[in-house]
């Protein structure tokens, strides 16, 4: 089977930044993939690239086994793309705009699949909205929107959700959820780590132009036995000091503590009960990937 | 199916929607020129024999708005896409160099004619500059602009911001334009500037099309196609390379 997207000894020189150092990745057909990494990592320019937005200053990528220099028309005729960027025509409605882009896949008379993106994006009542118009959030979705009218074998989204109200972001995800189960290769970029620990099934994080972590999301989660123990404190307790090695968050009176395994469990209860503190609240839990996403960070800058 | 089709009709409707400031407008500055300048020479000079300076200025006016008309729409549709940055809704499509630029040059044709159209009838409310050689009149017509939303292209391209684009148009357009002999015949002039003039292909452009109107002109309409045909080819070629390059819209 060939893969969605394949990328080879991809780099990119800006002037003065060597923005991509090498990259290598596969990413099969029906994945809903997650590409990580903080600002500058790389992502938008990687994305640009598999657009065909942007040249490679060396190595190659492939969308659905089409060249995206040399076979640009078939690679984009499977590819759509949401840009990062919050860009709109001034001079168009949503609705001209969706039905322009179908235009210009070649597509005719696409209303039906363009009411059900509206319907699906909420945005039924501002089709007839100039997108100058729009807020914000509005406008990310009618990107979202133009970039699904070819109904396109692999969609990217370079953080889709930034901006959008948390209402939208269940409605836009159950979205591409159901895309992604119709067959739809999903690549998506976001700083929401819950989002992508979420939705995705494999993760890359990218790091100054480099890929620092590929794996399946769980694999990345259970890495180790290590737990988190999150414990609300009464207000005015402190937590334990002989505690305080454990200590990897705290927001408040809420402390999150590092679990290596669960015996560690045992001692930790038997000096918060010994040492008289309230605990008025507690839950158990698995190491979060935005934990991962920071210690393999943290590692790749002490290296 | 093509894209073309699509990308023609977005670029013909983003003008027309705001036609009053991409018809009306210029149509308004030529009917100000025809005014001052009929109201001034018509009585003083006269061109050709049994042709009035207003029937001789109608023609010249129109192929000048024309051809500014057609540049200002493809120069202005590019950087205004390239600074808003939604230029990536035509990048991303499967389009074809050959097609976006089709469907860019259409357009500044397109718009080059209406607004012409427009000065032209704005004109016949003063005087019916007769019109001898339709034909040849509107090959001039599409030749021209063709020319001119090709160049648009190639500057749209190329500038970054708006000053640069001000820049082409203050710095070559005009001149070329207004010393091509929109206002007067070369033959009134010195033969230095006699062959100045003629090393303009814009002179050619309304001399060619002055014929199509009054039947008469200063050269023959096939010396001008000659030399006018080439010339567009040429601009469309490298606006066409340009595109094909990548320069500036895909680094
Ligand atoms: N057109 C450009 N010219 C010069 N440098 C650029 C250009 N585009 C990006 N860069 C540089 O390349 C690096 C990677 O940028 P990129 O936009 O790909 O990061 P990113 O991972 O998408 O970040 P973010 O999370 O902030 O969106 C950065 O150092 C950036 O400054
Ligand atoms: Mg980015």
């Amino acid at each position: 089977m060939t893969a969605a997207v394949s990328i080879r000894g991809l780099e990119k020189r800006y002037a003065s930044v060597h923005a991509l150092q090498g990259i290598d990745l596969e990413i099969a057909e029906g994945e809903f993939f997650a590409l990580l990494g903080p600002n500058g990592a790389g992502k938008t320019t990687l994305i640009s690239i598999l657009a065909g937005l942007t040249r490679a200053s060396a190595g190659s990528a492939e969308i659905m086994g089409y060249d995206v220099l040399h076979k640009s028309r078939h690679a984009r005729r499977n590819l759509g793309v949401v840009p990062q960027e919050l860009i709109f025509d001034p001079f168009f409605s949503v609705r001209e705009m969706l039905r322009f882009q179908s235009g210009y896949f070649g597509l005719r008379d696409n209303d039906a699949w363009i009411d059900e993106i509206l319907d699906n994006l909420a945005l039924t009542d501002k089709a007839n909205t100039n997108t100058r118009l729009l807020s914000g959030g509005m406008k990310r979705r009618v990107l979202v929107a133009q970039a699904l009218v070819h109904k396109p074998p692999v969609i990217v989204l370079d953080e889709p959700t930034a901006g959008v109200d948390v209402e939208l972001r269940q409605t836009l995800w159950a979205f591409i959820r159901r895309l992604n189960r119709q067959g739809h290769t999903i690549l998506l970029t976001t700083h929401y780590l819950e989002e992508a620990e979420a939705l995705c099934n494999r993760v890359a994080m990218l790091k100054a132009g480099r890929v620092v972590a590929l794996d399946h999301t769980a694999n990345l989660l259970h890495s180790g036995d290590e737990r988190r123990l999150e414990i609300t404190l009464a207000p005015a307790d402190q937590l334990p000091a002989i505690l305080l090695p454990r200590l990897v968050k705290q927001e408040g009176s809420l402390h999150v503590l590092r679990l290596l395994d669960y015996a560690d469990l045992e001692g930790i209860l038997t000096t918060l009960r010994t040492s008289g503190v309230a605990v008025v609240g507690m839950n158990l839990r698995q190491i979060d990937l935005e934990e991962v996403f920071i210690r393999i960070m943290g590692q790749e800058s002490d290296a | 199916m093509s894209g073309f089709p699509m990308l023609l009709r977005k670029e013909i409707l983003r003008f027309w929607k705001v036609a009053f400031q991409t018809v009306m407008a210029p149509v308004l500055n030529a009917l100000l020129y025809l005014l001052i300048f009929s109201h001034v020479l018509e009585a003083h000079v006269q061109v050709y024999p049994g042709i009035g300076y207003t029937a001789f200025l109608i023609p010249g006016l129109v192929m000048m708005s024309a051809l500014q008309n057609a540049f200002a729409n493809s120069s202005s549709s590019l950087i205004q896409s390239k600074i808003t940055g939604n230029i990536v809704f035509v990048l991303l499509p499967p389009l074809s160099e050959l097609e976006f630029f089709g469907a860019y040059l259409i357009a500044a044709i397109v718009r080059g004619l209406v607004v012409g159209v427009g000065v032209w009838l704005v004109g016949m409310v003063f005087i019916d500059p007769g019109l001898a050689h339709p034909i040849w009149a509107l090959v001039f017509a599409i030749l021209a602009s063709a020319a001119f939303g090709a160049i648009g292209i190639v500057a749209g391209i190329w500038a970054d911001k708006f000053d640069h684009l001000a820049g082409v148009q203050n710095f070559v357009i005009l001149p070329l334009t207004f010393l091509s002999g929109v206002f007067y015949s070369i033959h009134s002039l010195s033969p230095f500037w006699q062959s100045v003039s003629h090393l303009n292909p814009v002179f050619y452009m309304i001399d060619g099309f002055r014929y199509g109107f009054h039947g008469i002109s200063d050269v023959s309409p096939w010396h001008s196609l000659a030399v006018i045909l080439p010339c567009t080819l040429l601009i469309c070629l490298l606006s066409l390379q340009l595109l094909r390059s990548g320069y500036k819209l895909r680094t």
